[in-house]
């Protein structure tokens, strides 16, 4: 057992609680944080979002949790500031991403630019060398491989190691997911164990900056809010009008408009505004044109993938072919494929996705995240599928 | 148990054992309402208007010009919504408290309810108003005034005589925030000319949740409360008769402080402010914010180029000294300084700035152990910091720490 201080990251929620709980009772020192990301009422009242504070993210009461539970595990609280950084590295890539055609994953962004790099500074600037969070995952350090691994937790329907993929070593090595062993109703029992108020919490689910979930209402006053100071983006978009476009089918006729590519992900069936004979999806947002394209279900598959950049975890470079098992979002059920350096004249964390099937909705925006059974190879972000390649 | 030294007193003082003492017999025997005409009510009216007129004397006015009110806040607030009518037009600084501030910016939001203008002069890189700005911001419709006294961060003493003076001539209601003065700096309402001065009881080693607003006689005044006619109906509300006894107590001592001079607390305070500021600015990259303007005897505020405040805050709390940086948000959370950034301070350096406030409770002992802790903290994080370019490169993966991961 060790006695070295050590900062737990707390939600307020049932998880990070609990693991501060544990912590605790093997007589660790520790320290809890609580990382201020975003200002709920910021966006209050804005183009139709709601004018009380319903979103989770930081939100007083949540933090008030947090205080009272480390009031009663008797160790030092304190809240972090980290407001501009989740702005500059989490919101904006957000939005950019969803004006760009593409569907994000803010919480990976998160866990890469916040909780695991932001967050592990501080906590070592006040004295603890390692951070412990509530994430349903394991890391351990291989002797033989010489590096430290990432895997599935025990509790296969909590697994959150897609949205860690990004985890150097360093980060890897100053981490502790306790929670890793546990399954959820475990973990809630020891909460009651240790009288925690939280114990009965209702699980979040939500992107926790986003008030209610929905994420349209959010990037139209998050706009309104920013104006001209979004001109970078690509097409100079400054108003979410700027973004409308054609709606077209595969074979490249025009059959309506749509108010923002925004308001589409691949493989999405409602909510199109074209009516036609047979059910359509979405196939591909192009962000140069703005279109919108759509087609039959059968044209969503697709054996191959790109990904860039790529973060290994379980080797330190990609030579050859591998063969893993690949997510391509959180609740994909990981598929055979090989992963390959993308082309010589590619990138080198540019990885190449073939899939041993083809895959429904492979969506540019989301996390190609490969597996070697509870091992995290590595992953990337999923730049596109090459075309014709159901063939 | 670790030794903890407490140099956070602009936010808090511990009451001092004379007033505790004042006031628990209020809490027991003496538990009448002071509005009664019963003898229980005649004891405490007669604490209460004790405590008035050591308050009067410590600011120099009557005691039917003391308005007592629940603190600090409440007594900015009564200044300001007390006065401000539709059409008025209100000057205050950049710098101020919040409880000034926001009750400004609530005239000026809601300017189709209370249909009032404010203007917000700026600060020099000292910190302070430029009387001349206020002269020239008077407008026919300027109806109030309010510029603090010191300031709470860097505890800068601002030019509050010669901004009373042109108030005067402009015939126009002047307030002053003295929250922060009261008990560090002699006040008198009459050399500087206010016709409206807060003060509150905690942050002079009285009790929280109690405070005043001094009123001069013939100010047209409307109340926020109302219900009976207690305070001369200025202030509804049964009177707190505890923490005004305590308030009184705390008045009567400062008072006496102040008055002592050479022996007294404030010159030890500000010989101990004036070591520890030494010392720290001795550290490399560091600076005095403030620089350069009168200032409180018992404030310092520093920057530590390459630091976080809030990361140095908490590691020193961790090693048991309190101080603090920024204004807490409703989470606790810091947020960047309003009052720093007013000054003109780079955003990086407002975040890198520390508030070390002292009381009459710190000892030169006190001072030690700061200036034992703080170099060296300040030199860890540094070394860890992102930003400062002798830091050691991250550290290598530690395989010692595999065996814990476990």
């Amino acid at each position: 057992m060790s006695t070295e201080t050590i900062a737990v990251a707390m939600s307020g929620g049932v998880d990070s609680s609990t693991v501060a709980a544990m912590l605790r009772a093997e007589g660790r020192k520790v320290i809890g944080l609580t990382m201020q990301l975003w200002n709920q009422r910021r966006l209050a009242g804005h183009e139709g979002m709601p004018e009380s504070v319903q979103g989770r993210c930081c939100s007083i009461d949540d933090v008030y949790d947090a205080r009272r539970v480390a009031e009663t595990l008797g160790i030092p609280y304190y809240v972090v500031n980290h407001e501009e950084r989740f702005e500059r590295d989490v919101v904006r890539p957000f939005v950019e991403e969803y004006l760009a055609g593409r569907t994000p994953i803010p919480c990976s962004l998160c866990n890469n630019h916040l909780k695991f790099d932001q967050l592990l500074i501080v906590a070592q600037q006040i004295g603890a060398e390692q951070i412990a969070t509530g994430h349903y995952a394991r890391v351990v350090f291989d002797e033989q491989l010489d590096r430290w691994l990432l895997k599935r937790p025990a509790d296969k329907s909590k697994d959150q190691t897609y949205f860690l993929f990004g985890l150097t070593q360093e980060q890897l090595s100053r981490t502790l997911f306790p929670l890793g062993g546990m399954t959820k109703p475990e973990v809630r029992e020891l909460a009651r164990k240790h009288n925690l108020a939280i114990a009965e919490k209702p699980d979040s689910q939500e992107i926790c900056f986003v008030p209610g979930g929905d994420y349209k209402r959010f990037l139209e006053a998050y706009l309104a809010e920013q104006g001209e100071q979004l001109a970078q983006i690509p097409g100079e978009v400054t108003s979410i009008k700027t973004i409308a476009g054609e709606m077209v089918t595969t074979d490249g006729k025009v059959i309506g408009e749509h108010a923002g590519v925004h308001n589409f992900t691949v493989g999405q069936r409602k909510g199109l505004g074209v009516a036609t004979g047979s059910p359509l999806y979405v196939i591909q947002i192009k962000n140069d044109t703005r279109q919108v394209v759509v087609g039959k279900d059968e044209e969503l598959y697709s054996r191959t993938l790109r990904a860039r950049p790529v973060n290994l975890i379980s080797t330190a470079e990609l030579r050859q072919p591998m063969r893993v098992a690949v997510k391509i979002r959180h609740k994909h059920q990981p598929a055979p494929a090989i992963i390959e350096p993308a082309s010589e004249s590619a990138a080198p964390d540019e990885v190449r996705v073939t899939f041993d099937q083809p895959q429904r909705a492979i969506t540019p925006g989301q996390a190609a995240v490969f597996y070697d059974g509870d091992i995290v190879v590595g992953g990337g972000w999923i730049e596109g599928w090459i075309e014709n390649s159901t063939q | 148990m670790m030794r903890r030294v407490y140099l956070d007193n602009n936010a808090t003082t511990p009451v001092l054992p004379e007033v505790m003492d004042s006031m628990r017999p209020y809490f027991g025997e003496h538990f009448g309402n002071a509005s009664s005409i019963h003898h229980h009510g005649q004891e405490t009216r007669a604490a209460v208007e004790r405590a008035r007129e050591f308050v009067a004397a410590l600011l120099g006015c009557r005691a039917s010009e003391v308005v007592f009110t629940s603190g600090g806040t409440e007594a900015d607030n009564l200044a300001i919504f007390g006065l401000a009518r539709p059409g008025d037009h209100v000057i205050t600084a950049a710098i101020e408290h919040h409880a000034v501030l926001n009750a400004c910016k609530h005239l000026a939001e809601y300017r189709e309810t209370t249909g009032c203008e404010v203007t917000y002069l700026p600060v020099d890189g000292r910190g302070l108003v430029d009387p001349a700005d206020v002269k020239r911001a008077l407008r026919s419709n300027t109806k109030l005034i309010t510029i603090m006294f010191a300031n709470n961060e860097t505890g800068v003493v601002e030019p509050v005589a010669e901004i009373g003076k042109i108030a005067a001539e402009a015939d126009v209601y002047f307030h002053t925030d003295a929250v922060q003065a009261a008990g560090k700096a002699p006040i008198d309402v009459n050399q500087i000319g206010c016709d409206l001065l807060t003060i509150s009881g905690h942050k002079f080693h009285g009790p929280q949740g109690v405070g005043a607003l001094y009123v001069r006689k013939g100010t047209q005044l409307e109340p926020m409360l109302y219900g009976g006619s207690h305070e001369r109906s200025r202030r509804a509300g049964t009177e707190n008769v505890p923490g005004i006894v305590g308030l009184g107590k705390a008045a009567e001592l400062a008072s006496a402080g102040l008055e002592r001079g050479d022996d007294g607390h404030h010159q030890k305070m500000a010989a101990a402010r004036d070591r520890l500021e030494r010392e720290l600015l001795k550290i490399e990259a560091t600076g005095l914010n403030g620089e350069g303007a009168p200032r409180l005897p018992n404030t310092t505020n520093i920057y530590f180029d390459g630091i976080e405040g809030e990361a140095l805050l908490i590691a020193l709390d961790l090693k048991g000294l309190a101080v603090s940086t920024g204004a807490a948000c409703s989470s606790g959370a810091i947020e960047p300084s309003h009052v720093l950034t007013a000054i003109g301070l780079r955003p990086d350096r407002a975040k890198a700035s520390i508030r070390f406030s002292l009381g009459k409770q710190n000892t030169p002992e006190d001072i030690d152990f700061a200036l034992g802790l703080i170099p060296d903290t300040v030199a860890r994080l540094r070394a860890l910091s992102p930003v400062w370019p002798s830091s050691t490169p991250k550290a290598a993966v530690s395989k010692k720490l595999a065996a814990r991961s476990q």
